[in-house]
């Protein structure tokens, strides 16, 4: 059974929010569009998105980590919000996982949103009715574009390359290769939603230096044979024989 | 979806290539229109720039392109109206066109500097540029001068380019990377690109900045820096790394001018020159190879690159006439003898154990890891390489560095740091983009006096350029500026982008001269492009006594209705990125990889909305009206159709088949970087990706200033005019002619008497590191912080808050500060707070940060907004809540003994000195208003602007039918 | 959480149809075990059903209110019967229209005076009495299918457990008990007694449950953490910027947007207008059948159950608001 799923790499996320507007706009003019702004040109401008990228310092000066931290819906396994839905507007595909709502079934009721422990979903304040990211259904499977660009409109963006795409089941897939070798984890484990997207932690390289690397035979300086005065005093030299 | 969408989405779809100009960054992008209207932006995966990526800004081209912030048809000033009142009247072209030409016309016949024009981010440099010195007034610059000139002027004069546009670190190849005051904006998709790669592949990347965001958030090791105190960090790295012998002697020796002997000789008029052994037969703008090292094994002068030789690179030695002599590394190593790491751990708040281990760190990976490609090569003198090898060490640094006034000597210290590591134009190191390298410096020039500037007549010289030496200053016979912005000047001898941000403040008080007509491209200059904001509005709108306005006309070519518009006599409505031809030049600034060299083209997508004109179009009409030369026949006819024709057919000299695009030249296309007009070049730039590439056979692209093969055809395809080498001026022979002047000791020009120490002081052949000047003009103890702006990756400058979509993301901001440095002074976190500097005091609202070093407040630069501006509703956030720092930043320096008006600058460069403010915050009180301080009266909508929607629901294809 | 009206109408609203038919319901269970006088079934039951069935009815109108748009009641609302298998939500929307035509079965009965023999005993009014039982099954069904909506959303910890199943019957309940009470102070006051005792009895058992709930709930140790949010382990985590600045639903809906002071002085008001106002009153009013101390115990409990269904949301802590936490 697949399962498409986002793997996040904060390790190379530098919160640029390329993933916020690409999502947006390739949403606002398919199927799940169009995307509402409200006040866009006045005070409070609000809208909605189905990807936010946020930031979190971690740590404290001067061992201060800046995170930034894409989220989006996470297409949980075990999704809190698909049996709340009293009208089934809100689904899991049993064939890739992904979880969707059917605009035209949903009735604005906004439980599925009270469900989500990770604040994925956003009424359309205009529809009213409920939104969230659909991994791009409407291109990853539309055979008018070329295979590469198969892609959520977020991962083809991303200049990071921060964002990977894939099937987290299939356990040779580019994700479940990085989940398994570079640490993936989900989000709030502890209520058991399984939530498909993952995200690789920071990782740090550092150097070792060794003291013989500082003192070594081939130092440049050694060819700069500063000339040295001769010694006017007398010498041990000047008195063995 | 609605069936109204429904059937939208039936529209016609057509997709078509262009390059963005969401930033500067000049992707490739792919637009796909339904209907018409923009469906979806998305990254070219055929472009080298950025590889099918976009960001943030570029994914939001719809919303700029559909703002209610456009303008859309040509404005006057109402009659009796003040200027910032923004009360305008729609006038058709004709009548725009009318004006002008009969103002610009007599300008021309009369004095030509009394035109002034300066332009912002407008990547069209080659053609504003060539307009005004046919024109004949030397008052032209782009907005270098007040973004990153002394990264540009820093690194040119001394390795022959620079980064960004010019070359950047290989992060391919790199194993180490340090980047040092970077702020987001530079450069865009492609170092994001190469930041992922390069940890991905485990290189170790260290940020050192004031502040942690963006880039900075992700490197391995942050190392937190005082503002300006750049210069000390990297004097004290090369202290360590001379210290310890990690440098690559073989480099320098070979490369750069370390081993050249200078003469010490005080009495002597070449004092602090090299001693040369023979006057070249020809002169240019080119390192004649004609200076001495000592000879380890003769132990005597050598003429440089003799085979075999192997000189000293330390020591004191004296020739056979007497006269001492040392190599110039000698000289660096004693400038750097005092810059110990405890000295700049003092300075730069940055302990001496980690500078001593990141000079250890860059010393031993640049020893150790050594790369050797199996490419072969042959240099300059001749020598056959069969590798080409490379120490992976690279650098990246913009504005943290460059808008300091002490940047200049900054810049040159880190690239020569970046030299002595040996790695300039090698693998795994810095490496340039066509056209550059080029000489040191350039070969442009100005003109160099009064005299130059002729009513009628085109300018006799570049109204940019690179002096080397006195006697390239365009200044009278007084030594007295012969520009309005005084570059070239005494004042800033190596001005070589201008001083844009002197221009309005030099023309109201008339200093060097008054003028008559300022004409504004794409610049800010009321607001975020402006130091000392509020009263440069004034100046604007002064009046002399006879109630004529002290800057008499006032023009303003913008896209949108920003902040500038309200001052401008005359509005010209710019088109927007998607509706224009435009070239990213090899003339100008291309987009060239490190394989070789790169352009690019922007064709239209949509129609010009309204009455829009690309400013290229104005320039060319106004160009063939007024009759100058490149653009008129010469039976005085109108040469050249519009701007795509123009580009097409124009030549840089009759027949030299170079002109502004390098792609499908000849006849028929078949020829590249030089060759005949080709009719159709347009077409075939649009058949491939808008973009033109042509990659240098790998010989040729590594070492560039000493590779024979690469030098000889970057000459022979109008690169550059010699194919001499380009060494590394380690120590700077330019800067120490202007210092021999400033000490009288030569007979060329002379600077004014009160400018003669600054000269002395500050053209110091080898860097050193001072205190930024406004900062020595301060009281430290009652301005005890220092102030600096960082710019979002989702928000260019000022010209995304009428983006109804990156708005929702940087809506207003914070000033963010330490918490103990806020809790110091009383200031609650997301409370009303004043931030205050000598000249002036902004109320913004604080924001606690760990990522910041307490000695340093900072704010994202530009999203604070005057009330109306931008089509936004005068409630907008970035009006009530948003805040622009400039108000505390001074345009002058406070009057000293150098002068009375110094710009705010570097004293090199004329690089403003943004960064050098020094700041005290306290919190505002409890009964104070709420909003950000100063507020401005807001400005209305002027005529052709859009309606402001209560919403939007935007759906390409029926959008415009349909919405608020 | 941010409270919804629409919500807070609907639940207190059906809260008292489901308690007040409840009572009638009890009153002429104790007639048919002869432990009561019997009632007549116009002037009491259908009256007392018909106060019931508006309550319902309301609650249901409420309920429109939460729907994205009204529109959708007439396009799209009948698909929120579909998913009674897996949502509570859903079985709530079954069972609210389900007890209403129940009730309105009850008293139409009772209205038309049906009567038919049906177990061959000699009790009256069986046909309304087995239509009654079921209606009651319907009543807790729907006390507990309303009250899971929210006790059935594990991570929002405050109503994650079986107190809130309690506390929704019991304050429906007294709620209903106490309407009856002074029904019967206008209809039958010789029912006073029966009807306030009730309202006393379950007005202390909510009282008791309620104040359970308070306490755990000012015990919580909320299990997701800033930590688990991000996936990040330090002990010093700060939120700098949300994504956004103008607000998005996630700072509209999930918080209250009050104080913390202001949330308390609803704590207050509730537990005074719901438990002590109406118990002095349902005391003294026993006593001296007076219709209005006993109208007066009624209004205060419904008005206290406002601001109690106002706090019920706005304690509630959503892990989401860790990652929004309007900065």
């Amino acid at each position: 059974m697949t399962q498409l799923a986002l793997v996040i790499d904060l390790n190379v996320c530098v919160g640029c929010h390329a993933c916020v507007t690409s999502c947006k706009q390739w949403n606002t003019s398919g199927p799940a569009g169009p995307m509402f702004d409200d006040n866009p040109f006045s005070k409070d401008p609000t809208g909605t998105f189905f990807n936010r990228v946020q930031t979190y310092e971690v740590g404290e000066f001067p061992t201060t980590e800046t995170v930034h931290f894409p989220k989006s819906c996470l297409h949980c396994e075990d999704a809190p919000c698909v049996p709340v839905c009293p009208t089934g507007a809100s689904h899991k595909r049993a064939e890739d996982g992904i979880v969707l709502v059917d605009y035209d079934k949903c009735i604005g009721c906004k439980y599925c949103s009270w469900a989500c422990p990770y604040g994925a979903r956003e009424l359309d304040e205009y529809q009213k009715v409920m939104k969230k990211c659909t991994l791009c259904v409407d291109r990853i499977y539309d055979e008018v574009l070329p295979e590469s660009e198969r892609k959520p409109a977020c991962v083809l963006a991303c200049p990071t390359s921060a964002r990977l795409f894939g099937d987290v089941h299939n356990p040779d897939s580019e994700v479940s290769v990085a989940i398994r070798e570079q640490g993936g984890y989900q989000l709030m484990p502890e209520w058991g939603t399984k939530p498909a997207n993952h995200y690789l932690p920071r990782r740090k390289t550092r150097k070792t230096i060794h003291e013989d690397e500082l003192v070594r035979s081939d130092n440049p300086l050694k060819k700069e044979d500063i000339r040295h005065e001769t010694s006017k005093e007398v010498t041990l030299d000047d008195w063995l024989m | 979806m609605s069936d109204k969408a429904k059937s939208a989405t039936e529209g016609r779809t057509e997709v078509k290539n262009t390059t963005c100009y969401m930033c500067a960054c000049r992707c490739g992008i792919r637009v796909t229109t339904r209907g018409g209207e923009v469906r979806y932006i998305q990254g070219n995966p055929d472009h080298p720039l950025n590889k099918g990526v976009i960001c943030a800004k570029g994914s939001s081209g719809i919303m700029k392109q559909y703002s209610p912030a456009r303008l859309t048809r040509p404005l006057k000033r109402k009659p009796g109206t003040d200027r910032g009142d923004a009360q305008f009247e729609p006038i058709s072209w004709d009548e725009a066109y009318g004006i002008l030409e009969e103002r610009l016309a007599h300008i021309r016949e009369t004095d030509p500097k009394k035109f002034a024009l300066f332009t912002g981010r407008d990547q069209m440099q080659a053609l504003t540029g060539l307009f005004a010195k046919n024109f004949g007034t030397p008052n032209y610059a782009a907005h270098g001068g007040f973004c990153s000139v002394n990264m540009a002027a820093g690194m040119i004069y001394t390795i022959g380019g620079s980064f960004w546009e010019f070359g950047g670190p290989d992060l391919d190849r790199a194993k180490l990377f340090v980047m040092i005051g970077t702020a987001e904006d530079h450069h865009s998709n492609p170092m994001k690109m190469a930041l992922s790669k390069f940890k991905r592949n485990g290189g170790r990347f260290i940020s050192v900045n004031p502040v942690r965001t963006g880039y900075s958030a992700i490197a391995d090791e942050w190392v937190p820096i005082k503002p300006g105190t750049d210069g000390a960090l990297m004097l004290a790295l090369t202290h360590e790394i001379i210290k310890t012998g990690l440098y690559d002697r073989e480099f320098l020796i070979q490369y750069s001018n370390a081993a050249e002997l200078v003469n010490l000789n005080e009495e002597s008029p070449e004092h602090g020159m090299f001693v040369r052994f023979e006057v070249p037969p020809e002169e240019g703008c080119f390192d004649p190879q004609n200076k001495l090292w000592w000879d380890r094994e003769l132990n005597k002068p050598i003429s440089t690159h003799t085979p075999g030789a192997d000189p000293y690179l330390l020591g004191d030695f004296r020739l056979s006439d007497g006269t001492p002599v040392k190599p110039s590394f000698q000289l660096l190593k004693e400038r750097v003898e005092e810059y110990t790491p405890e000295w700049a751990a003092d300075i730069t708040g940055i302990p001496a154990e980690t500078i001593r281990r990141l000079a250890h760190e860059m010393g031993i990976t640049a020893r150790d890891e050594k790369i050797e490609l199996p490419i072969a090569w042959t240099d300059t003198w001749g020598n056959e390489h069969k590798s080409v090898t490379g120490n992976p060490v690279a650098f990246h640094a913009m504005r943290g560095l460059a808008a300091h006034s002490n940047g200049f000597h900054t810049i040159r210290a880190m690239s020569i740091l970046m030299s002595i590591l040996g790695t300039i134009d090698r693998p795994g190191g810095f490496r340039h983009k066509a056209p550059f390298p080029r000489p040191i410096p350039p070969c442009p020039k100005t003109p160099r006096g009064p005299e130059d500037v002729r009513a009628g007549e085109p300018l006799n010289g570049m109204p940019l350029g690179w002096p080397a030496d006195p006697d390239d200053l365009f200044v009278d016979d007084k030594g007295q500026p012969v520009r309005i912005d005084k570059a070239f000047s005494w004042e800033h001898p190596l001005s070589v982008h201008g001083l844009m941000h002197n221009v309005i403040t030099n023309a109201w008080r008339g200093d060097p001269y008054s003028i008559d007509t300022l004409l504004i491209f794409m610049s800010n200059m009321s607001w975020n492009s402006s130091m000392n904001t509020d009263k440069v509005r004034k100046m604007l709108n002064d009046k002399d006594e006879n109630g004529e306005y002290k800057i008499p006309f006032l023009i303003v070519a913008d896209a949108f209705q920003s902040e500038m518009v309200a001052y401008a006599d005359l509005v010209l409505p710019d088109t927007s990125y998607l509706e224009r031809h435009d070239v990213m030049s090899m003339l100008d600034r291309p987009i060239s990889e490190f394989e070789g060299p790169v352009d690019s083209v922007r064709i239209p997508v949509v129609p010009p909305k309204g009455e829009c004109k690309p400013f290229q179009e104005v320039l060319i009409e106004l160009g063939s009206r007024l009759k100058l030369p490149p653009f008129t026949h010469e039976d005085g006819s109108r040469k050249f159709r519009d701007y795509p024709d123009f580009i097409t057919n124009f030549e840089t000299a009759p027949g030299s088949g170079i002109g502004f695009l390098a792609g499908w030249r000849g006849k028929g296309g078949e020829k590249s970087i030089r060759g005949e007009p080709n009719p159709n070049q347009w077409e075939m730039y649009a058949k491939n990706n808008c973009v033109f590439q042509h990659e240098l056979p790998k010989s040729y692209q590594y070492m560039r200033n000493w590779n024979q093969g690469y030098l000889q055809w970057a000459q022979e395809h109008g690169m550059t005019r010699y194919a001499e080498p380009i060494n590394v001026h380690i120590y700077s022979e330019v800067l120490q002619k202007f210092r021999l002047a400033a000490q009288g000791k030569t007979q060329g020009k002379q600077p004014p008497d009160n400018l003669r120490r600054r000269i002395d002081l500050f053209f110091d052949p080898l860097p050193f590191y001072f205190e930024p000047l406004e900062s020595q003009l301060s009281d430290k103890q009652a301005y005890p912080l220092n102030a600096i702006t960082q710019r979002p990756m989702a928000m260019y400058h000022s010209w995304d808050s009428q983006n109804a979509w990156l708005r929702q993301i940087h809506t207003y901001n914070f000033l963010h500060l330490h918490p103990k440095t806020a809790e110091a002074a009383g200031i609650q976190d997301g409370g009303w707070m004043w931030v205050e500097s000598m000249h002036g005091q902004v109320r913004c609202m604080a924001r606690y940060s760990e990522a910041v070093e307490p000695g340093t407040v900072w704010t994202w630069n530009a999203i604070g907004k005057a009330a109306g501006a931008w089509n936004l509703d005068a409630k907008a956030n970035e009006a009530q809540q948003g805040f622009l720092l400039n108000h505390v930043i001074a345009e002058e320096l406070p009057a000293h003994d150098a002068g009375k008006h110094l710009s705010n600058s570097d004293p090199v460069t004329g690089q403003a000195g943004w960064y050098d403010v020094r700041v005290r915050v306290y919190p505002a009180g409890p009964d104070e208003e709420q909003v950000s301080w100063p507020q401005f009266k807001p400005m209305p909508q002027v005529p052709g602007t859009g309606e402001r929607r209560p919403w939007l629901n935007y759906f390409a294809g029926m959008f415009e039918k349909k919405s608020g | 959480m941010h409270p919804a009206f629409s919500v807070i109408f609907l639940t207190t609203f059906i809260g008292v149809g489901q308690g007040l038919f409840l009572a009638l319901f009890t009153l002429q269970s104790y007639s048919a075990l002869e432990l009561l006088p019997v009632q007549d079934s116009r002037e009491f039951f259908a009256a007392g059903s018909f106060l019931a069935l508006l309550f319902l009815v309301a609650g249901l109108g409420a309920s429109v209110f939460h729907l994205g748009k009204p529109s959708f009641v007439i396009t799209r609302a009948w698909r929120a019967a579909s998913q009674w298998r897996t949502s509570w939500l859903s079985r709530e929307i079954v069972f609210i229209p389900a007890v209403i035509a129940l009730v309105f079965l009850y008293g139409l009965l009772h209205y038309l005076g049906w009567e038919a023999n049906l177990f061959d005993v000699d009790i009256a009014g069986q046909l309304t009495l087995v239509i009654g039982t079921v209606t009651t099954l319907f009543v807790f069904a729907l006390f507990v299918s309303t009250a899971m909506i929210y006790a059935a959303i594990k991570f929002l910890q405050e109503w994650a457990s079986p107190l809130t199943v309690l506390n929704y019957t019991l304050l429906g309940i007294a709620s209903g008990f106490t309407l009856a009470t002074a029904f019967a102070a206008w209809e039958a006051p010789i029912l006073v007694n029966f009807f306030g005792g009730w309202a006393i009895l379950f007005t202390l058992a909510a009282l008791g449950t309620r104040t359970a709930s308070l306490i755990r709930n000012a015990r919580i140790k909320h299990k997701s953490t800033l930590q688990t949010a991000i996936g990040v382990r330090h002990s010093h985590i700060e939120q700098k910027a949300m994504g956004m600045m103008g607000g998005s639903f996630n700072t509209r809906e999930y918080f209250h947007g009050k104080t913390a002071a202001f949330l308390k002085s609803v704590k207050w008001i509730f537990l005074v207008l719901v438990f002590a106002i109406p118990l002095v009153l349902l005391a003294i009013g026993i006593g001296t059948d007076s219709l209005g101390l006993l109208a007066g115990a009624f209004v205060s409990q419904y008005l206290g159950l406002l601001f109690e269904r106002w706090y019920f949301f706005a304690q509630a802590n959503h892990p989401q608001n860790l990652y929004y936490q309007t900065i």
